[in-house]
């Protein structure tokens, strides 16, 4: 080594280079690792954790809409995948797919006829008041159902021919049949339902009815009361549907009282679907009473029916009906006696 | 062409409601009618978040896909505008938003459903007015974007923390944003309304 004070320089350098690196360091450290970001948030909610959570976002609002409240509910989307798609598809099977089979019915059935002929002889079938309370509800259903496709399937066939303005002038219209209507239908539904209750009550000859072909087979007889096996199904598929279109609706008519946005939501499906198969169901039951069975329509239209025609597909009602009168036409055979149920 | 988007940094939002104020004035929205809101999450305890909401304009909106007069319909610029003249008032396009902008004043029959309103992006009305014209503004509000401006909501937002205009341009804000800052829960309904979220 050289001289002490060359020495004590040398030193006094390593020792201010070190002082250097050490007061370095930190300084480094300041510039590669700046403030470490504090995110006040952090224990806040995060949209994708809630709604893995609940299927909507909900929170406090200022206004008094309780429906503001929910910020977003992603099941919109899927609603509405339901009412444009699905809908459509169901629809379109359903309705044309129940039209395609009563085609189908007619061509290989054709009319079905009285086998006797008619006799020219009337029995009474149906009072006034249930005739009205019958046509109460069909005519109110057929407007319900038509209106009700236009929601649907309108803006897919007839807006293309009438164009957007006159469309939404009759869809403006068709909002407020729909929504009115469905009083009358209610109560005529409701009725109906009371007047017909005991003589729907399922019995054993309905189950002899189905086994003998229901009447459209013509070598084999049908036995059956005042209604048959299947216009039992239809009283009672009638007041199940009825009344799930019916709650439902109310719940439509007057949304949000009570219930929520995946309620209402429910509500609109369950109304559509039900609505559909009760449209494909009175379809078959428009038929059956109309194009499909000679003699049946008069049943409803006047109330009185074919003594051969009752003969032929009610027997059973026909012989207590007869047993009633208390006086029978000259030459009419003794009613027979009544068979136990 | 700009597709027109919201952005509300939740981070940032302090439920001021200048928002909701700017709208209602801007556009002389009834009484009843709320265009725009702000909704509190967990109001009151640790991690409280405010987010303000109005009509995400949707990329595919179901609202639009659902109408059954089909009076609901997107602006080559994105923005959802729809004709109050074609509106039947069936409520549909409100049970199908996942958002929930979609209003309606009650002055049908037993308080039934009017013609439905909800935010236009300050872009007038779908109808056949003129744009810009006291009809417009009478049926539809303010008509902001044929003068080249931006939504008045984003514009009085006191922190800066609803955002409005071009897509791009506006995730890009958030996204240097929050690499500036160092956190960020995310742009609130961007996913479930354009179906992405702001590309980093």
């Amino acid at each position: 080594m050289s001289t002490f004070l060359a020495q004590v320089r040398h030193g006094l350098v390593s020792l201010g280079f070190l002082v250097f690196i050490a007061a370095a360091l930190p300084v480094s450290a300041q510039q590669s690792a700046p403030n470490v970001p504090i995110d006040p948030d952090a224990s806040s909610v995060k949209e994708q954790s809630l709604l893995q959570e609940e299927p909507r976002i909900q929170g406090r609002i200022d206004i008094p809409d309780a429906r503001a409240s929910v910020l977003i509910q992603p099941a919109g989307r899927t609603w509405d995948h339901f009412h444009e798609v699905t809908l459509h598809w169901l629809g379109a099977i359903i309705v044309v797919g129940m039209l395609a089979v009563l085609a189908l019915g007619y061509l290989l059935l054709g009319r079905i006829r009285i086998s006797a002929g008619r006799s020219g002889r009337k029995i009474a079938r149906f009072t006034p008041i249930e005739r009205f309370s019958h046509w109460l509800t069909a005519v109110s259903f057929v407007v319900l159902g038509l209106t009700g496709l236009n929601i649907t399937f309108g803006k897919l066939l007839l807006l293309p021919v009438i164009g957007p303005e006159a469309f939404s002038a009759l869809s403006q219209a068709a909002k407020y049949a729909h929504n009115f209507t469905s009083f009358s239908f209610m109560a005529g539904l409701f009725v109906i339902v009371v007047l017909w209750f005991k003589d729907n009550i399922p019995k054993k000859v309905d189950l002899d009815w189905l086994r003998q072909g229901g009447g459209f087979i013509k070598s084999r007889h049908a036995p059956a009361g005042r209604f048959n096996a299947g216009e039992k199904m239809v009283y009672w598929l009638a007041l199940g549907a009825g009344a799930a279109v019916t709650v439902s609706g109310l719940l439509l008519l007057f949304p949000f009282y009570g219930t929520n946005i995946a309620e209402m939501q429910i509500a609109q499906v369950i109304h559509a679907i039900v609505a559909l198969l009760f449209i494909a169901m009175i379809l078959a039951h428009i038929y059956i009473g109309t194009l499909g069975m000679e003699g049946a329509f008069e049943a409803m239209a006047i109330g009185e029916v074919d003594i051969n025609w009752a003969k032929e597909h009610h027997d059973l009602w026909l012989a207590e009906a007869l047993a009633k009168r208390p006086d029978a036409p000259p030459g009419e055979p003794a009613p027979a006696p009544t068979p136990a149920k | 062409m700009a597709r027109m988007k919201f952005l509300c940094d939740a981070d940032r939002c302090i439920d001021c409601n200048a928002c909701v104020t700017a709208c209602k004035n801007e556009n002389e929205v009834p009484w009843g009618i709320n265009r725009r809101r702000v909704v509190t999450i967990n109001d009151g305890k640790p991690g409280e978040r405010s987010v303000s909401m109005a009509c995400m304009h949707c990329s595919d909106a179901p609202c639009a896909a659902v109408c059954p007069v089909s009076c609901i319909f997107p602006t080559e610029e994105g923005v959802v505008l729809h004709s109050k003249d074609l509106c039947i008032g069936c409520g549909y396009c409100f049970y199908a938003c996942p958002f929930g902008a979609p209003q309606y004043p009650r002055i049908g029959n037993f308080g039934s459903r009017g013609k439905m309103d909800k935010c236009t992006f300050c872009a007038g009305g779908g109808g056949n007015e003129e744009t810009g014209s006291p009809e417009e503004f009478k049926k539809y509000g303010a008509n902001r974007l044929a003068q080249g401006k931006l939504p008045l909501c984003a514009e009085m937002c006191s922190t800066k923390s609803l955002l409005a205009g071009d897509g791009d341009i506006i995730a890009q804000i958030y996204q240097e944003r929050v690499l500036k800052r160092g956190y960020g829960s995310g742009a609130w309904g961007w996913m479930t309304a354009y179906h992405e979220k702001p590309s980093v």
